[in-house]
């Protein structure tokens, strides 16, 4: 068990960065940049192990209730 | 002054040893065990401030953490405090109290006037008055209305307390020492279960301490002290007074305030004055028992108006009598018990009950002692202005609308009891479902969403069998679950008298043509009218009621308030309780200190502090430092009486003329190895990367996706896969955060590592004309021609034995080097660095002489880098590739960014070469157009020249590209001034770049 104090937050995790060198539309690059779901209950999210082993994770939290459901290394997907 | 009211024996004070205490500057005494509120008491004094709005007289109201009165500034070893309850606050030698909210004096109130216009005072009366003129809200009504309107004074002076945290862990947290918390910490303990029991009083054992209860054969007091001390024994088990468990928060961690050194005239050495600990519980008991709620009747607020359960517990704990001539205002037992303690204290009180015949063992027994009842009776208002007098009762209908004749009888207290609220605070933090207990009119703890349970009185369960079985068994079954063990507990013989049902009256109807305030709120001062007048005007949830007229939102959070005025909307709605809901209870439970917040987060502790390895030549020498984030840098060096304006001027123009040498350990440095190391340079900076050579360095800009520029520096590549990183000081975390994510996260399948090496590398910037001929004696077998070591190139070797890398590049805009040595060679470099200097005229030179070289060179850094800015807005577009793609490119492309008057980064010159210009001004067309002036930019840096010898200034400015040879003036409401400006490029100097690469 790790103090929440060494993580730090980095965002949705299940926004995937649009390829290198590809055209994309206005709307879609818009859509990768700024916009963002505000959900309540469950949310993947990434997370920094900051002041620690300097890894990235991906999160499966409840933003209402701060449960934490499921943990997955930065290279697994979700499922 | 005697304690006049002070029983002869009795209580739980040690009257052994005498305390002398000051109030209002008046010497008094009180006994060791007293609180503040009850030596003031024995001692006659009720009046003790004045109310928040009206500035009514306020006493005591109640003996612990409900009491909305008696808040005073407390003197503490030379330390004042505010908001600190007379009630709570034990006695210690020396103590020093004063009343709050009264000006010039307690006794004589100026603000008191607003008690005579208080039909001027009504709900929302200061949204609705203080709205115009505006221009009066600044100068006039705000300073007015925070001074009537305080509740004491912070201390502006350093806290020299100590403040401390703890984090803690246990199967189960008990959160008060009542019956029920005795009991199930008891239960739990002997399972083995590793328990913690919290007290927010000096004293174990809640109503065990007050009541007239018999538990296996001992009184409730002997019961609790025996419990405690068998507790105290037992390895698993934390025993804690002076703790107060005031919020619950997510995941069962629950925090408390333990109050160490509070009760002493000064905190021994090496202890804490309180310490805040964070406490993760397997399992919550809440047994945080239930307080007294007030009925309401004209002029309720009067001192000497106080809840019987006080009374009692003055003479019980204290041995203090609250008056000699009591009147008895209940609509329940617990009334009688009050009167009762009073008859044998040799005082005869006068019990009013509102119901008609009430028939009980505690009723029975008051009648044996042949005190005098009235019951159908109710008070309808107290009489007397400083304390109470008399009081005008009269009998009431069955109905409860009517009232009979109003007589006058001679009394100097009124001891209410409207029956008992559950305090469901910490339950309801949880996010537990409170649901409305019809038999109690109060709210009690429902459906669970954490590992809590609440017990006995906070549960609405209010007799002490029933209590203390249910503890036992929730005890012993919570610990069970844990540890396996089931340790069966004897249940002991209790004895204690039945008492019967409360009547649901808590609204004394005002009687014909009379107009008194009934106050609900005692520390806001709201009255049943003002509710009356919100309901009136629309206002509908009682979360806007709330916040309209003020009920509740005092710092007492309506522990004696909430309720009756819930029962007042539901009344006028016509809804019943359940359907108003009760507003959200939020931490702290009762208020505590900003220090043990805080902790030991303060002063140097507040945040640790980087220092480079030449920090301590720096101190031997002068330097005046700067925060940069977290480091300390040399912002000068003094010499003699000069301020920070001349030395830096010397400085810089030192560098331009013969050669600086400046502290750069600080920038972020970050190893990057790998064999896509070139690529992911590439996908990261805006420029090309896939051709830089083996020795050479290269400046990139580095964007967010959004397109605004992240950071800068250069990058050298050391060998084949081996590339070196620097970052401005502000940014290196962010940068390799940045790196990781994108390495570990967006794109795995680069082949690259990363490490942030800032602090492995000590380094100096050696900048100036004769900054060659300083190198040449810092490394002599190395070639430092223009051709040998040219600009942007890099070679490694060493300094005087100690490994050295060497870059040349600049950001003062001379002929300049970097030289980098492991850190622990940091100190020698630099003395080395001097040493040969010494014949080119060298000297240090801070941030400040080097803020003056890159803005008059026109190199951008965080002021015009400040997440607010693209390439182009900086002129950086040059080094945007428009062939590769790279992190932020396609942003862009956005309209705003490529807008043809798009801002940009110029120069700007005072028309009169002289005037300083304010940093952060703005730049506008006409210093006389009608407001709003359209601004046109912002002065995002400004320096001295040292070139020119005159002001410059760098800004953004909207089509800056165009603006090149216009006037403008700079606008700076802050510091007055209108400027009249030229605008310039922003390479003032050396716009070529000639120099660096000399």
């Amino acid at each position: 068990m790790r103090s929440q104090n060494e993580f730090s937050y980095g965002g949705d995790a299940t926004v995937k960065r649009p390829e290198l060198g590809k055209e994309i539309s206005d709307q879609d690059w818009d859509n990768f940049v700024y916009n963002r779901k505000s959900l309540r209950g469950k949310h993947w999210e990434l997370w920094q192990h900051l002041s620690g082993c300097r890894q990235w994770i991906k999160i499966q939290r409840d933003t209402a209730t701060h449960e934490i459901f499921k943990t997955l290394k930065a290279n697994e997907e979700i499922s | 002054m005697t304690q006049s009211f002070r029983i002869e024996n009795g209580g739980l004070i040690n009257r052994d040893k005498k305390i002398s205490f000051k109030f209002n500057g008046k010497n008094f005494f009180g006994y060791e065990g007293d609180t503040l509120a009850s030596a003031l008491i024995a001692n006659g004094v009720h009046l003790i401030g004045r109310s928040f709005k009206y500035h009514r007289p306020r006493g005591f109201f109640g003996a612990g953490v409900d009491e909305p009165y008696a808040i005073v500034q407390l003197y503490r070893n030379g330390e004042t405090e505010p908001n600190i309850k007379a009630t709570e606050q034990e006695l210690f030698q020396g103590l020093e109290a004063k009343s709050v909210n009264c000006w010039p004096s307690v006794n004589f109130d100026v603000g008191a006037i607003n008690n005579l216009l208080k039909m001027f005072l009504p709900a929302g009366f200061y949204y609705k008055t203080f709205m115009w003129p505006k221009s009066f809200w600044y100068k006039i009504y705000e300073p007015f209305i925070r001074k009537a309107a305080g509740l004491g004074t912070a201390s502006i002076k350093h806290d020299k307390e100590r403040y401390e945290h703890k984090y803690e862990y246990c199967d189960l947290l008990i959160t008060g020492s009542g019956p029920s918390g005795l009991a199930s910490a008891y239960s739990a303990a002997k399972n083995g279960a590793k328990v913690i029991l919290a007290e927010d009083k000096s004293r174990f054992g809640g109503t065990l301490l007050t009541s007239e209860v018999n538990i296996g054969n001992q009184s409730g007091k002997e019961w609790a002290d025996s419990i405690i001390s068998e507790l105290k024994e037992m390895p698993n088990v934390t025993v804690k007074n002076r703790s107060q468990v005031f919020g619950y928060y997510d995941h069962n961690m629950l925090v408390m305030s333990e109050r160490i050194s509070d009760h002493l005239p000064k905190t021994k050495k090496f202890h804490p004055k309180q310490r805040l600990w964070y406490i993760r519980a397997k399992e919550v008991l809440i047994s945080s028992g239930s307080i007294e709620r007030p009925i309401v009747f004209g002029n309720n607020d009067t001192p000497g108006v106080m809840l019987s359960s006080a009374a009692k517990e003055y003479m019980k704990v204290y041995g203090v009598l609250v008056g000699r001539k009591p009147l008895v205002f209940t609509n329940n037992d617990s009334g009688y018990e009050t009167a009762i303690e009073f008859k044998k204290n040799g005082i005869d009180p006068i019990i009013l009950d509102t119901r008609k015949e009430p028939q009980s063992e505690i009723i029975e027994e008051a009648k044996s002692m042949n005190i005098n009842i009235k019951n159908s009776y109710v008070v309808v208002a107290a009489k007397g202005y400083k304390k109470v007098k008399s009081a005008d009762i009269a009998k009431i209908s069955d109905d409860k609308e009517e009232l009979g004749l109003i007589e006058n009888i001679d009394c100097d207290c009124i001891c209410v009891s409207g029956f008992w609220t559950p305090t469901i605070h910490l339950a309801s933090q949880s996010g537990n479902k409170t649901k409305f207990n019809e038999d109690i009119d109060a709210f009690v703890p429902g459906i669970s969403k954490q590992n809590e349970k609440t017990l006995g009185a906070a549960n609405g369960i209010y007799t002490l069998e029933e209590t203390l079985k249910d503890s036992f068994e929730k005890g012993n079954l919570l610990s069970k679950k844990i540890t396996n063990n089931d340790n069966k507990i004897s249940f002991p013989n209790v004895v204690e008298k039945k008492s019967t049902v409360h009547d649901k009256f808590w609204c004394v109807p005002l009687p014909k043509g009379k107009n008194y305030k009934r106050f609900l709120d005692f520390q806001n001062d709201v009255a049943v009218s003002d509710i009356e007048i919100a309901l009136k005007e629309g206002y509908r949830s009682i979360e806007h009621v709330k916040r309209y007229t003020t009920l509740g939102m005092a710092t007492d959070q309506g522990k004696t308030s909430n309720l009756n005025g819930l029962q007042l909307v539901s009344k006028i709605e016509n809804k019943v309780v359940p359907s108003v809901g009760h507003t959200t209870f939020r931490p702290p439970y009762s208020p505590i200190s900003i220090g043990a917040i805080v902790g030991r987060e303060v002063g140097k502790h507040s945040k640790p502090t980087r220092k480079s390895p030449m920090h301590s030549w720096h101190e031997k020498n002068n330097a005046v430092f700067v925060d940069a984030g977290v480091w300390l840098r040399p912002r000068y060096y003094k010499r003699g009486n000069e301020n920070l304006f001349e030395a830096s001027k010397r400085e810089a123009k030192n560098v331009r003329k013969n050669v600086g040498v400046c502290d750069v350990t600080t920038l972020g440095k970050i190893d990057i190895k790998g064999p896509d190391a070139a690529e992911l340079l590439n996908r990261v900076y805006t420029n090309a990367w896939l051709k830089l050579p083996v020795g050479k360095a290269r400046y990139g800009v580095m964007l967010r996706e959004d397109g605004i520029v992240m950071d800068d520096g250069t990058t050298t590549r050391i060998s084949e896969n081996h590339y070196h990183m620097t970052t401005t000081t502000a940014q290196a975390a962010n940068v390799l955060s940045h790196l990781e994510y994108y390495l570990q996260i967006v794109w795995p399948e680069l082949n690259v590592n990363v490490v942030s090496t800032t602090e492995q590398w000590a380094g100096a910037a050696i900048a100036g004309p004769k900054s060659r001929d300083v190198l040449k004696k810092l490394f002599p077998l190395v070639d430092v021609s223009n051709e040998g070591l040219p600009f942007m190139g890099y070679v490694e070797s060493e300094l005087f034995g100690a490994k050295a890398r060497i870059f040349r590049i600049s950001f003062s805009g001379e002929l300049a080097y970097e030289v980098n040595v492991e850190s622990d060679n940091g100190n020698f470099m630099w003395e080395k660095i001097l040493e040969v200097g010494e014949e080119f005229e060298i000297q240090p030179y801070g941030t400040e002489a080097l803020s003056t070289l890159r803005i008059e060179m026109g190199h951008v850094a965080g002021s015009e880098l400040d997440g607010r800015t693209i390439p182009y807005d900086n002129s950086l577009e040059g080094l945007v590739s428009k062939k590769k793609d790279f992190i932020g490119k396609r942003s862009l492309l956005r309209e705003a960014f490529t807008a043809e008057d798009r801002q940009k980064v110029v120069g700007v010159v005072p028309l009169d070469k002289k005037t300083s210009i304010p940093e952060g001004s703005h730049l506008v067309k006409d210093s006389k157009a009608t407001l709003p002036n359209p601004k046109l930019g912002y002065i995002s840096a400004s320096c001295w020249s040292v070139e020119y010898d005159n002001p410059f200034s760098l800004a953004i400015l909207k089509d800056g590209k165009n603006m090149i040879g216009k006037k403008l003036f700079v606008m700076s409401p802050l510091k007055n001034k209108i400027i009249p400006v030229e605008i310039v490029s922003s390479h003032y100097v050396d716009p070529k770049g000639e120099r660096v690469r000399s």
